[in-house]
């Protein structure tokens, strides 16, 4: 009896794996096959008005690039603060509360952005988008920078002051290097996981259907195309918009793939 | 030098606690004429966009119906109570003084339930896969499984949504029937979504039991299940806990996979397959449209979404996951 409702069990836990396992084979089956057979490299010489999607994927480049200069300087340094200066209470305290802002809905955030850059520029456009995303990723960079300092071994920090050097030499000179990778494959998924979003952009930087690099104005978005051309009733814009989808996905696996190779190598 | 980098880093932290604040005062300062107008009566009402006569005060708010007409589809949902009022009301706008109201208790209703639906699908699935990361199966076989599951948590948002609503809820249409946008297949999607996110911390907290424990269990003569059972989930409880509720605060947020799926009208959903919507739906999709004491009212909502979610989030990781540690 006790075999049984053990073998039972084992059974269902693999079962589920598979489940999760056929979800994943699923969702990536339909996008490689709806997405390669509307692609076609025409899609990135053309801006998304003559039915191409050149514009939009450089336009979401941009956003999160802008986003990731905006975004890493700070969670990084804040990061460096909590590991390195902060003690007790305060540097907790912020711990806490970028973890909370982690998982603070992405929409709200779109929301802020929108009531504090958008209203006060008098339309959207691409810096807000670039604001919105910058702030979806500080917390994640922060929460990498913080843990990975945190495996530094006290040692080094020691050696590096008993040699003579100032603090922030040896924080950026000795604790960063060492911690070098870690934190490159902690920006690198944050980049991944701030290249998807659409919810922060639906109001911030809206899209174009126009090749821009103007930010001040509606910013070209692959995501936010993406929402409004799978609303449409039309079966080219769907393809367009699952061609897309399949780019982008492609785009935050590989990026994601490379993270853990990096950090493999490491091991 | 020295000092210049010290104050940089400490500037840097503190806009975390800028940001958090910030955010909430934004909302609160947008969402502002809508509080005062609606007050908390604002979660229990339904009417969303509705026009009604005024009765004590006519000059209040008048100005305000105007941005109510473009969006027909509110409109015709809630037809079917007063269809004659509105059509007067439309008619002679000048000589009945109307004012337009907004309720959130559809939205925060829609929101709930999605996040439960999507919370009894993906909570035996994430367990079992976690059972199966952390002690069933063979070292490297775990490491790929896990790398998967972890790339299925690095998918888009908006690929879920898309997937859902042309090749997922199709099935569950042709199995229960009912809508394919409807709150069973938003919240399913939902589901699957943060399945993977879930498996990952749960794994991670049944990780944390100590190889001591287990070893003495086995060497008793304890089968797999039993050591489970007995030792591995007592000892990881409180992790568990805590990381579901994490699931749950990340479900609740979600925008893009339930915009697809929810059917994003304004009506109380009649049963678990016809259309409602979410908070953070109702955002993306009218949010371009309204103005006023509209644009307050969703205002509104995302305090509403951001408490919640700012409580449930603080729940698993204070209570929840510092105990775990």
């Amino acid at each position: 009896m006790r075999l049984l409702v053990n073998k039972i069990f084992l059974a269902l836990s693999i079962l589920s794996a598979v489940i999760g396992l056929a979800f994943l084979a699923w969702i990536l089956i339909t996008l490689f096959m709806k997405g390669l057979s509307s692609f076609h490299f025409s899609l990135f010489v053309n801006d998304l008005i003559d039915g191409g999607l050149r514009n939009l994927i450089i336009g979401q480049m941009i956003l999160a690039g802008l986003a990731s200069l905006i975004g890493i300087p700070l969670g990084m340094t804040a990061g460096i603060y909590i590991q390195e200066y902060g003690q007790g209470k305060y540097a907790s305290l912020i711990r806490d509360l970028s973890d909370i802002m982690m998982s603070a809905p992405s929409i709200v955030i779109g929301a802020f952005v929108y009531a504090i850059v958008v209203v006060p520029m008098g339309g959207t456009s691409g810096w807000a988008g670039a604001i919105a995303l910058a702030i979806m990723m500080i917390p994640v960079v922060i929460n990498t920078t913080d843990s990975m300092l945190s495996l530094v071994p006290r040692e080094l920090r020691e050696a590096g002051i008993a040699l003579g050097a100032s603090k922030y030499k040896v924080i950026l000179d000795i604790v960063i290097k060492a911690a070098k990778v870690g934190i490159m494959t902690g920006i690198l998924l944050a980049f991944a996981r701030i290249i998807g979003e659409t919810a922060p952009l639906l109001f911030t930087s809206e899209t174009s259907n126009y090749f821009s690099l103007n930010l001040n104005e509606s910013f070209p978005s692959l995501t936010v195309s993406i929402y409004d051309l799978a609303n449409e009733p039309e079966e080219a814009s769907r393809d367009l918009a699952w061609a897309a989808s399949f780019i982008l996905t492609v785009l935050v696996l590989i990026i994601n793939l490379t993270g853990r190779f990096i950090t493999r190598n490491k091991k | 030098m020295e000092k210049i980098f010290q104050k940089l880093s400490l500037a840097s932290a503190t806009l975390v606690f800028v940001l958090l604040i910030g955010i909430f005062l934004t909302l609160y300062s947008a969402a502002k004429p809508a509080i005062e107008e609606f007050g908390l009566h604002f979660i229990v009402n339904p009417a969303w966009n509705k026009e009604v006569p005024v009765t004590t005060t006519p000059d209040t708010k008048v100005s305000s119906t105007v941005a109510t007409t473009d969006q027909a589809l509110e409109d015709d949902t809630i037809a079917d109570e007063d269809d004659d009022d509105m059509i007067l009301d439309d008619d002679e706008e000048g000589d009945t003084a109307t004012k337009t109201i907004y309720g959130g208790l559809v939205p925060i209703v829609g929101t709930l339930l999605s996040t439960l639906i999507a919370l009894a699908f993906a909570l035996p699935i994430a367990m079992g896969i976690a059972v199966f990361l952390a002690e069933i199966a063979p070292k490297n076989i775990s490491n790929i499984v896990g790398i998967a599951i972890e790339l299925l948590a690095a998918i888009p948002s908006i690929i879920f949504g898309m997937w859902g609503l042309y090749y997922f809820a199709p099935i569950i249409v042709d199995i229960v029937g009912g809508y394919q946008v409807s709150l069973l297949t938003a919240g399913l999607v939902l589901g699957v979504m943060i399945l993977p996110f879930m498996a990952a911390i749960t794994r991670d907290s049944m990780n944390t039991t100590p190889a001591v424990l287990k070893e003495s269990a086995y060497a008793l003569g304890a089968t797999k299940f039993e050591v489970i059972k007995d030792i591995i989930f007592p000892y990881s409880k409180v992790g568990i806990i805590g990381s579901i509720i994490l699931a749950l605060g990340r479900a609740l947020g979600e925008t893009m996979a339930v915009a697809f799926l929810i059917g994003s009208i304004f009506e109380l959903p009649k049963a678990i397959n016809s259309p409602t919507i979410s908070i953070p739906v109702a955002m993306a999709n009218n949010f371009g449209e309204a103005s006023g004491l509209g644009e307050s009212a969703l205002f509104y909502l995302a305090l509403i979404l951001f408490i919640i979610s700012f409580a449930v989030i603080s729940l698993a990781k204070f209570y929840f996951l510092k105990k775990a540690k």
